[in-house]
């Protein structure tokens, strides 16, 4: 049984606001569509003639149109509702799937759909070859509807269930090409840096269901922002916890570091999951609990805002030292997620989304690109690159388009959502943060624009002769080059909000600074961080030297080799936990296990056995199959006693049968 | 009139009859024993209804039924001889020992 709610039933809202119709409706299509694909490949991909390929390209191709369906409805009339399917129910809390249809989640689907669509397309190409071919588009595709049954979310079960199975996706990609213990590593990693962090995030879910005594997030959204003294008295420790579920899934210090090795798996995965989706869902989550954190948990918030600041700072510096063109883009990722993150911890939920929307194109499109280039070199390192600009123009083009969206020039995307999370830092006052983020902004551009020289600039380090990518390959890159473009034209201040509008239409009292025009501060202090950035990269690695031995002039020690070891974390990590553990504690689990359970059981065991053969001996063996034995030899020997007496000759049976005459005669005369 | 010398002839006939099941050898002179027997059967019936002076005659139509069973009874036991006979070349009763154990 379907449950339809419009959303704005539950809090105040404007008029204009639509239940969506019959779009909203059968939205679940979109969500059930990949998991029915996903099947359909596993039992006949291999048979077809793309081997599995068409029909997950057709499903999100699907996934594609409804969300720009559902996303025009958005634009024009603003969406609002969500559906519930009662499954069942444990004690009072009723078990609830359905899928929300508002703007944020909307914004989502359509993130999803397109770039799925423009990964797959690319992947086909991509993966052309490669084994495990049709595994890999059964597991992209159930990416890509574990990533909607995650943000179609209306209840936070369901969220955990998507957040757990795109964790799971997340594990089989990164290790797609297995044999190679290097992967397989990142993969758990992947997966158990993540299960961490989720230990957190389950805990806050049960900490929020059992005091709202929902699971539905709209109840909860309206308990805390009515009043409600049970939610209120745990909003700080929830708001913590649930935010070190959106640290693993987003990578935020100090848990960023599983997404650098994830780069393991095939590049269009790193672009789908680990750059454009995937890795928002620890955002989306902020963002759909937002007036949660806004209204009773804006202590939670400070430190949400903490830890992005840290993260977008940290994970910058890192990749100024990558070698590896996937690795700059992946500390890059872990950066701009933490502008992300920042966004949100300062109260800037539009922003912060905003930041979301551009990143998934030009960072999508940074990966996709560098996929191309490592398809051409056949190698990560761009010390083996250089001079591709020649050989690879399409490419190169859409890469620099991609570069500069990041690095925050107008007119491209990022620099309208950058300058908005700056300009809400500088209205919220947090001037320090203010400056770290600026600071990021000038690292982004740095380290940027040494990849896209030492990629494309200089001469040619590598082997053999790399050539430009099929068609088939870069016309994704400038389709989401085209994104990255102008995917930023949707919220400039003063001139055009829509994305504002696009993104609160669940209008759960979020209160935040909405620029009426540009902060020309905020806009000029990010803007010249960006240039500097560029200029210096230039001066360093074109004016002064060249790219390959530019990185000479940068290797300040000790912080060049603080910086090529992660600050040390793995090593942290290894050190004080994954050792300890490995070593101490799984040493005295598997004495306890040997010594202790396994003699309990040993022993119980043996009694068992013993028993056993107690009873099969003497109950068995001695009782009931004796007495079946006695009785059929006792029957055996009985009939051949009694058998002589059928001699077969008639006569000596009427002799017999005369006799018993006779004999009951004389009975019967001397009876009577 | 007296029954008695009818009822002792009646015996003797039964008598002779298990004589000759119990000592004959061939198989065709046992059926014929088993008819005196039913003979001396018979006798009893008609010797008894006229004593009890039942005027339904109950005796005498039973008379007439045994002879009737018996006829058909010797001609199944004949067709079994025969059988046999065929099969063995002989009709000696010892020779046929076909239901022992």
């Amino acid at each position: 049984m379907v449950v339809n709610y419009n959303i704005n039933l539950l809090a105040e809202a404007k008029a204009s606001y639509t239940d969506g119709g019959i779009f909203a409706e059968f939205a679940w299509i979109i969500v059930v569509l990949p998991f029915l694909a996903a099947l359909l490949i596993t039992f006949f991909g291999k048979n077809l003639p793309l081997k599995g390929a068409e029909i997950a390209l057709g499903s999100v191709f699907f996934i594609f149109l409804y969300s720009c369906i559902l996303f025009y409805l958005n634009i024009t009339k603003g969406v609002a509702s969500e559906f519930f399917v009662n499954v069942g129910s444990i004690g009072s809390f009723e078990i609830e799937f359905g899928w929300v249809v508002d703007g944020l989640s909307i914004m989502m689907y359509f993130v999803v759909g397109t770039v799925s669509l423009l990964v797959f397309i690319y992947a086909i190409n991509y993966m052309e070859g490669e084994i495990r071919y049709t595994f890999f588009f059964t597991s992209l595709t159930l990416f890509a509807g574990s990533m909607l049954v995650l943000v179609s979310a209306p209840t936070l079960l369901q969220l955990l269930i998507g957040w757990e199975l795109v964790g799971v996706c997340s594990y089989l990609l990164i290790g797609h090409y297995w044999e190679e213990k290097e992967n397989s590593s990142a993969a758990m990693k992947a997966f158990i840096t993540n299960k961490v962090a989720d230990v957190g995030l389950m805990i806050g879910i049960i900490i929020l269901a059992l005091t709202t005594g929902t699971l539905r997030i709209s109840e909860i959204l309206y308990q805390a922002t009515h009043d409600y003294e049970a939610i209120k008295s745990v909003a700080y420790i929830a708001g913590i916890l649930i935010f070190i579920g959106a640290m693993g899934k987003s990578a935020q210090f100090p848990l960023h570091v599983w997404l650098p090795d994830a780069m393991a798996g095939p590049t269009p995965v790193s672009a789908l999951m680990h750059a454009a989706t995937m890795v928002t869902a620890g955002v989306y989550l902020l963002g759909r609990l937002f007036p949660f954190y806004q209204g009773i948990a804006h202590q939670a918030l400070d430190v949400v805002l903490i830890f992005g600041v840290i993260t977008l700072f940290s994970a910058g510096l890192i990749a100024i030292v990558q070698d590896d063109l996937k690795k700059v883009l992946a500390y890059s990722t872990v950066s701009q997620l933490g502008y992300m993150v920042t966004a949100m911890g300062s109260g800037a939920y539009t922003a912060g989304l905003f930041h979301l929307w551009t990143h998934a194109f030009f960072k999508a499109l940074l990966f996709l690109g560098a996929g191309s280039v490592i398809h051409a070199v056949h190698t990560n390192n761009m010390s083996e690159m250089g001079g591709l600009r020649k050989e690879m123009p399409r490419t190169f083009m859409t890469f620099i388009i991609g570069t500069v969206a990041l690095a925050g020039l107008p007119p491209l995307a990022g620099f309208f959502s950058k300058d908005e999370i700056l300009a809400s830092l500088n209205h919220e006052g947090h001037n320090f943060f203010f400056i770290i983020a600026v600071a990021g902004a000038f690292i982004t551009a740095f380290y940027m624009t040494r990849a896209v020289l030492l990629t494309f600039y200089g001469e040619y380090r590598g082997h053999g002769h790399p050539h430009e990518s099929d068609s088939m390959m870069t016309t994704p890159l400038m389709v989401l080059a085209f994104f990255a473009a102008v995917a930023g034209w949707v919220n400039i201040p003063g001139i055009y909000t829509g994305f504002t509008n696009w993104v609160t239409t669940r209008k759960n009292g979020i209160i935040e600074h909405h620029p009426e025009s540009f902060d020309y501060f905020a806009l000029f202090s990010g803007l010249f961080a960006g240039l500097a950035g560029i200029g210096l990269a230039y001066y360093i690695y074109q004016v002064i030297s060249n790219p390959e031995n530019g990185d000479e002039k940068i290797k300040f020690q000790p912080v060049w080799r603080v910086l090529e070891n992660k600050y040390y974390l793995d090593d942290f990590y290894f050190k004080y936990i994954v050792d300890p553990i490995k070593i101490t504690f799984a040493k005295s689990v598997d004495k306890f296990n040997t010594e202790i359970l396994d003699r309990f059981i040993n022993n119980f065991g043996n009694v068992a056995s013993f028993l056993g053969r107690v009873v099969y001996d003497k109950l068995d063996q001695g009782g009931i199959d004796k007495a079946l034995n006695l009785t059929s030899t006792g029957t055996d020997t009985l009939g051949s006693k009694v058998k002589l007496i059928q001699t077969g000759k008639t006569q000596q049976y009427i002799m017999y049968f005369l006799t018993g005459v006779i004999v009951i005669s004389v009975l019967v005369l001397l009876v009577l | 009139m007296s029954a008695q010398p009818f009822l002792i002839a009646a015996a003797a006939l039964f008598s002779m009859g298990i004589y000759g099941i119990l000592v004959r050898r061939n198989a065709v002179m046992v059926l014929l024993s088993i008819e005196l027997i039913l003979n001396a059967v018979n006798i009893n019936f008609v010797v008894f209804n006229q004593m009890l002076s039942d005027v339904l005659l109950n005796g005498q139509i039973f008379a007439i039924f045994v002879i009737t069973i018996a006829a058909a009874e010797v001609g199944i036991g004949l067709a079994i001889v025969l059988m046999l006979f065929r099969n063995r070349q002989t009709a000696n009763i010892n020779e046929f020992d076909l239901m022992k154990w």
